[in-house]
């Protein structure tokens, strides 16, 4: 009798031992490694160099995040993964937070149970063409072969803009990025489709960019920004910061090379003093340190840096802010107030 | 001895049970099944409890939702505004369709390999060992991708399409070719060939019997043929063509009407065929090889000839060996067939396990889906195989 009892106990304890845990912030400190969602490759926002060092602009929040949270922006763990894999191995718990390319949208949010964070990028869905072709607007690609990477919203925007202009096409759905480009390059279709920095970035990547057109029409809103699970509403909040920190940190002239300083001591800018610990301890109010925002724009600099950096007109992928500058630029970037 | 026993009753029930063959093996049995249901019990409640704590349900309602996306090849009537349900259905059937012409052709290829494997000729022979070699080696992911990339590559772009005879083109869209449109009066040629093939089942078992009964052999091969082909050609001829064929046209980026083959769906019939005819061809030698050359030296003696030596006495011992390894070559050929989304041919596991899947996100139902689909087909596959197995059995009297 006894040893049944004790099984059973034992048993009702391994049934536990897996179950999901709420305390992200705690497992993450604890394993001292931030496990970050990423594509595959998509040059600019998140790809290895050559070196194997991942580079680009959502990288960069992977880091800021863990600059905040463990101290260094190199202790990340980047996890590649396709657009169809990618909420699985966050709602698993095997990544800790999404940066993705990942466009904000009510069912993901509500059903696929994932909280989105700021949008760190506002994009639309394109299309890119050979400029022999010589089409000029999307409503004249009838009968085109359309290369899309699947799983993801590309494909039910496609759908919708094709017989909202009662137009017809052929999709060819391909798996990742990598072999949608090879498909388009090898003509299998005649236009390419993804989010209009996408195709920036895969335009870059092509043998002659220049023979390629992104047609005028952007036919989706696509607010890209990174996500957590549902459920965790602290670790939520410290990720929602990081990223309001950093662009906030634009709006107020702080950056990479000067937020050391700014932090030495307090100034007269009180905004300034609240973000960077100098008045007022707000990192307590997540569970962390004074100085997270310092350290995440240490390990990154701000977001108008991070963006010169991997995307902004003078790199490869040569995107101008438009819609990302700052409100008081004339953009629609406008992140909440830390104090 | 015997009292020594006895003054120790029941020494110990466990280590008795444990001694005894019989018991011992019921007792793993039991043990090992206890083991494998509470760790499935375990791995299934856990994933429930998970899935709760993050407030997700596990339903079906989805399948009857718009499905919104579009799929290049259906062999059904179906749009965007279609169910999930619809474009599942869409997938499996693709599935099928490269799944039963990708068996047909390995068979093909695969009994052609063999026979080549057994040539006395040194060249063929080696060529044939050589092609097996190369082809089995290989992971069939990489037939699939290189064979894609060849047909994309390499053949024309639609403006300078091959036309063959202005009324089919190859392109690297695909090979447009013209599709029927069947006037009232076919479906007389239709009837007739139904009623040849049930001509030909009865002319079959008819002249088995009279060959049985007084030795006369009919042509059976020569009059089913007859029957099946050349009196429907014969009839659709006399009635005038009851066809209209509707050909392709460039129109713009693509050819429109008539019918289409896709690349993806070449690319992966082709691959996985000649792939899996590889295993075949060795299958197919083996099995021959078995039958002693003393069989053939026999059926010689008794005055058969060469084509009824294969016929009567190797070919149904072969089978025998044959069929059991053939079945696995089958089934291996309709799951290799899941790669198809790397090339993006919309089968099961790119529709209702990757685009419904992830516009849903129901990944636990979606993948559940796609498992008993394959299971199921796999099933069917293997009892169809084993019954066919059954038939040409040895019969021991």
């Amino acid at each position: 009798m006894r040893v049944t009892k004790s099984a059973a106990v034992a048993a009702a304890l391994s049934l536990t031992a897996f179950a999901a845990q709420a305390a992200t912030l705690e497992d993450v400190q604890a394993r001292g490694e931030l496990n970050c969602v990423v594509t595959t490759g998509v040059a600019g926002f998140a790809a290895p160099d050559e070196n194997g060092r991942w580079e680009g602009f959502d990288v960069d929040f992977c880091r800021a995040v863990a600059a905040a949270v463990l101290g260094d922006g190199e202790k990340v763990k980047f996890i590649p993964t396709t657009g169809k894999t990618r909420f699985t191995v966050l709602n698993s718990g095997e990544g800790d937070i999404l940066f993705r390319n990942t466009t904000e949208t009510m069912s993901r949010d509500a059903d696929l149970k994932l909280t989105f964070l700021p949008v760190n990028y506002y994009d639309g869905q394109g299309f890119m063409i050979r400029k022999e072709l010589g089409v000029t607007s999307a409503k004249d690609l009838d009968g085109a072969s359309v290369c899309i990477q699947t799983g993801t919203t590309t494909e039910l925007n496609l759908a919708d803009f094709f017989r909202i202009n009662n137009i017809s096409y052929e999709p060819v759905a391909i798996e990742t990025n990598e072999e949608g480009i090879t498909n388009y390059s090898g003509n299998r279709c005649d236009v390419y489709t993804t989010d209009a920095s996408g195709l920036a970035s895969t335009r870059a990547a092509l043998d002659d960019p220049s023979a390629h057109i992104i047609l005028p029409e952007i036919i989706s809103k696509e607010p890209l920004g990174g996500a957590v699970r549902h459920g965790d509403d602290q670790w939520s909040d410290i990720a929602k910061w990081v990223v309001n920190a950093l662009i906030n940190a634009e709006e107020l002239g702080i950056t990479q090379a000067n937020v050391e300083e700014l932090a030495s001591a307090a100034g007269d800018n009180p905004s300034i003093n609240r973000m960077l610990g100098t008045e007022s301890d707000m990192g307590a109010m997540v569970g962390l340190d004074a100085q997270w925002a310092v350290r995440a724009i240490k390990a990154v600099g701000n977001y108008g840096e991070s963006f010169d950096r991997h995307i902004g007109p003078d790199t490869q992928i040569g995107l101008e802010r438009g819609l990302n500058a700052l409100w008081k630029d004339g953009g629609i970037l406008y992140a909440a107030p830390i104090r | 001895m015997s009292e020594a026993i006895a003054s120790q009753p029941q020494r110990n029930i466990i280590s008795r049970l444990w001694n005894d063959k019989e018991t011992r093996s019921v007792i793993i049995q039991i043990i090992a099944f206890a083991a494998i249901f509470a760790f499935f019990f375990f791995m299934v409640r856990n994933a429930i409890s998970n899935l709760e704590s993050i407030g997700k349900d596990i339903s079906l309602d989805f399948l009857s939702q718009p499905s919104s996306y579009d799929i290049s090849q259906s062999l059904i009537e179906y749009s965007s505004r279609s169910t999930h349900f619809r474009a599942m259905i869409v997938g499996i059937l693709n599935t099928l369709l490269v799944a039963v012409f990708g068996v047909i052709l390995a068979t093909l290829v695969g009994f052609l390999l063999g026979v080549l494997r057994l040539s006395k000729n040194w060249l063929t022979n080696r060529l044939a060992y050589v092609y097996i070699e190369y082809v089995r080696n290989v992971p069939v992911l990489l037939h699939i991708l290189l064979l894609h990339g060849i047909i994309v590559h390499s053949l024309p772009l639609p403006k300078n399409a091959l036309n063959l005879g202005d009324a089919a083109f190859l392109t690297n869209r695909g090979f447009f070719i013209p599709s029927p449109n069947f006037e009232p009066l076919f479906w007389v040629v239709t009837g007739l060939f139904a009623a040849g093939i049930i001509f030909s089942i009865w002319f079959s078992r008819y002249a088995h019997k009279v060959q049985d009964a007084t030795g006369r052999h009919y042509p059976v091969f020569w009059i089913n043929l007859g029957a099946i082909i050349v009196v429907p050609v014969l009839a659709y001829f006399i009635l005038g063509s009851p066809i209209t064929w509707e050909i392709p046209e460039l129109a713009g980026f693509n050819f429109k009407g008539g019918m289409v083959v896709r690349p993806e769906f070449v690319a992966l019939w082709i691959a996985l065929s000649f792939y899996t005819a590889a295993f075949i061809g060795e299958i197919v030698r083996s099995g021959i090889s078995a039958i002693s050359w003393g069989q053939t030296e026999a059926a010689a003696a008794l005055g058969l000839s060469r084509g009824r030596i294969l016929n009567l006495v190797i070919i149904p011992q072969a089978l025998r060996i044959i069929i059991p390894p053939l079945t696995s070559q089958y089934l291996n050929l309709t799951k290799n067939s899941s790669l198809a989304i790397a090339i993006g041919y919309m089968d099961i596991v790119a529709t209702i396990g990757g685009v419904t899947l992830n516009q849903t996100g129901r990944e636990m139902e979606s993948m559940t889906i796609v498992l008993l689909l394959y299971l199921t087909f796999s099933l069917l596959i293997s009892s169809f195989m084993n019954w066919y197995n059954k038939r040409i059995k040895l019969v021991e009297r």
